[in-house]
């Protein structure tokens, strides 16, 4: 029910209702594996019969497009950015994640707003703002931050055979020119800010270096004891 | 309203050598008019003037479109996608004008999204915190003008209203001029309150238009000494003055004629 209040500031036009479903976020940095433990979480869950809902970054109905085009770019200032990411945002939980939770459904959130506030504050953008600017977001019922060392990036982005990309690797700010160096000093200080961030918005964090099937076990622990007051 | 006090980029805030005025007020006010005139008056004069208005991002304004046109716009999105739309044309434009010197006009600043959105329901801390990067402008003009007399203007002849823009999504009412009436009301009262909180320079807007231009020329001018100056086209006297002409001339001046955004992009406003 925690996942009826917003964080700080009003959601316009809402009128907050209970919500029985479950909202559980996955935050971490580029190449931790979010996606491949919501994908296993998925088939968990609908399997154990719960009704599951994800929503990701830049996949909101209104401005995902529009987003993805200006990465394309490159080209926006890290406010823009900022208020562009938001807008996907706001857009995905009042289209998307509220209907679910509604509904009684799980939301699996590949990333929430701790991974949107990393990025904008290793860029330069003030903490304060963004706290301001994030507080209609709906507390979440759990926040798990899969917690992985830069080596274990490194090793992973390797093999995953599409090098390091840009934006992973903050080449559009840091003047390293190589991009394996840019990438360990993006994500450096990338997982200095949600450590950071822990201590403003308490996370329940899971080491994501072990083997993969050992990594979702513990998830499953944790979001457990949330699945006995789903309604059905 | 404060500017952040560092930049995004974390380098100190510099005092910007520039000039910001900006005017503000309801549809039909007949501010856009007034900073068009203020516009000639200042290039005429020899001023680099830049010149920037509401709603006019080339990267935002696709999803802005999309949103309207599609109706998928909440209060929340619509704030938010405005004020994206205001910061790229802030740190892209206005910003940079006014840390090279020039004086920088706006037709329709923060004040614009503090009563719209507010008007909407957004809270208002929230949209002033939002907008907080934005430098406090030099002079605001607020041109009042009684809600009567504005729709009068704007409704003769019977325009078709778009949705967002007789504040459909708010339904108030399923008559659009009357759903208008009502949201222009609302805005009018959140402009209203404004004027002491930021201490806008009032206009009264029911007067000659002249009368309003000489007012404002009065009030810009001590503020104009000292602005970056630019002698307008300067290269096409040289041109005209050395008798040459042709089509690779003819090509320059067509694309460096202003590009009018797309219709559903433009500026909400109908007031001529």
């Amino acid at each position: 029910m925690s996942s009826s209040l917003t964080i700080s500031a009003p959601l316009p036009g809402w009128e907050p209702e209970p919500l029985p479903g479950k909202l559980i976020v996955l935050e971490g940095t580029d190449a931790v594996g979010r996606s491949t433990q919501i994908a296993i979480l998925r088939e968990w869950l609908e399997a154990e019969g719960f009704g599951v809902a994800t929503t990701a970054l830049a996949r909101s109905t209104l401005a995902g497009a529009g987003l993805r085009k200006a990465m394309d770019g490159h080209t926006l200032d890290e406010i823009t950015f900022a208020l562009f990411y938001c807008t996907d945002f706001a857009d995905r939980l009042e289209r998307d994640v509220i209907p679910a939770l509604r509904a009684g459904q799980i939301v699996l959130a590949d990333r929430y707003i701790l991974s949107l506030m990393a990025r904008s504050i290793v860029r330069g953008v003030p903490l304060e703002w963004l706290q301001t600017l994030y507080g209609f977001a709906l507390k979440p019922d759990l926040v798990i931050y899969l917690k992985a060392d830069v080596a274990a990036l490194v090793r992973r982005v390797v093999s995953r055979g599409r090098g390091f990309e840009w934006w992973e690797s903050g080449l559009d700010f840091l003047t390293e020119r190589s991009p394996y160096r840019s990438f360990q000093e993006y994500q450096k200080r990338v997982l200095a800010s949600f450590e950071k961030l822990g201590e403003i918005y308490p996370f329940t964090t899971i080491v994501a270096t072990g083997e993969v099937a050992n990594v979702n076990k513990q998830l499953r622990e944790v979001i457990t004891p949330l699945l006995g007051t789903l309604p059905g | 309203m404060t500017p952040f006090s560092t930049s995004p980029a974390g380098t100190a805030a510099a005092p910007l050598p520039g000039k910001l005025v900006i005017v503000e007020g309801i549809d039909g006010s007949g501010k856009s008019t007034q900073i068009d005139l203020v516009r000639k008056w200042l290039i005429a004069q020899g001023y680099a003037v830049a010149y920037s208005e509401w709603n006019s991002s080339p990267i935002v304004s696709d999803v802005t479109r999309t949103g309207k046109k599609g109706r998928l716009l909440s209060p929340l999105t619509f704030s938010l996608i405005h004020a994206a739309d205001f910061a790229d044309r802030y740190y892209r434009y206005i910003l940079p004008a006014l840390e090279a010197g020039a004086i920088v006009l706006v037709d329709r600043y923060v004040y614009t999204a503090f009563a719209r959105d507010a008007a909407r329901g957004v809270d208002r801390g929230w949209l002033r915190k939002t907008y907080s990067f934005a430098t406090v402008p030099t002079v605001a003009f607020y041109f009042r003008v009684p809600l009567d007399e504005a729709l009068k203007r704007i409704l003769r002849g019977r325009p078709e209203l778009k949705w967002y823009e007789a504040g459909m999504d708010l339904r108030l009412s399923d008559d659009p001029y009357e759903s208008f009436r009502l949201f222009q009301d609302r805005i009018l009262a959140e402009y209203e309150s404004m004027i002491a909180e930021f201490g806008f320079t009032v206009i009264d807007a029911t007067r000659p238009m002249t009368a309003q231009q000489r007012e404002v020329r009065e009030i810009i001018g001590p503020h104009a000494e000292g602005a970056l100056r630019a002698p307008p086209s300067a290269w096409k006297a040289v041109v005209r003055d050395s008798r040459i002409f042709g089509r690779y001339l003819d090509e320059l001046v067509e694309s460096e004629k202003p590009k009018k955004p797309d219709d559903g992009s433009a500026d909400e406003e109908t007031a001529a």
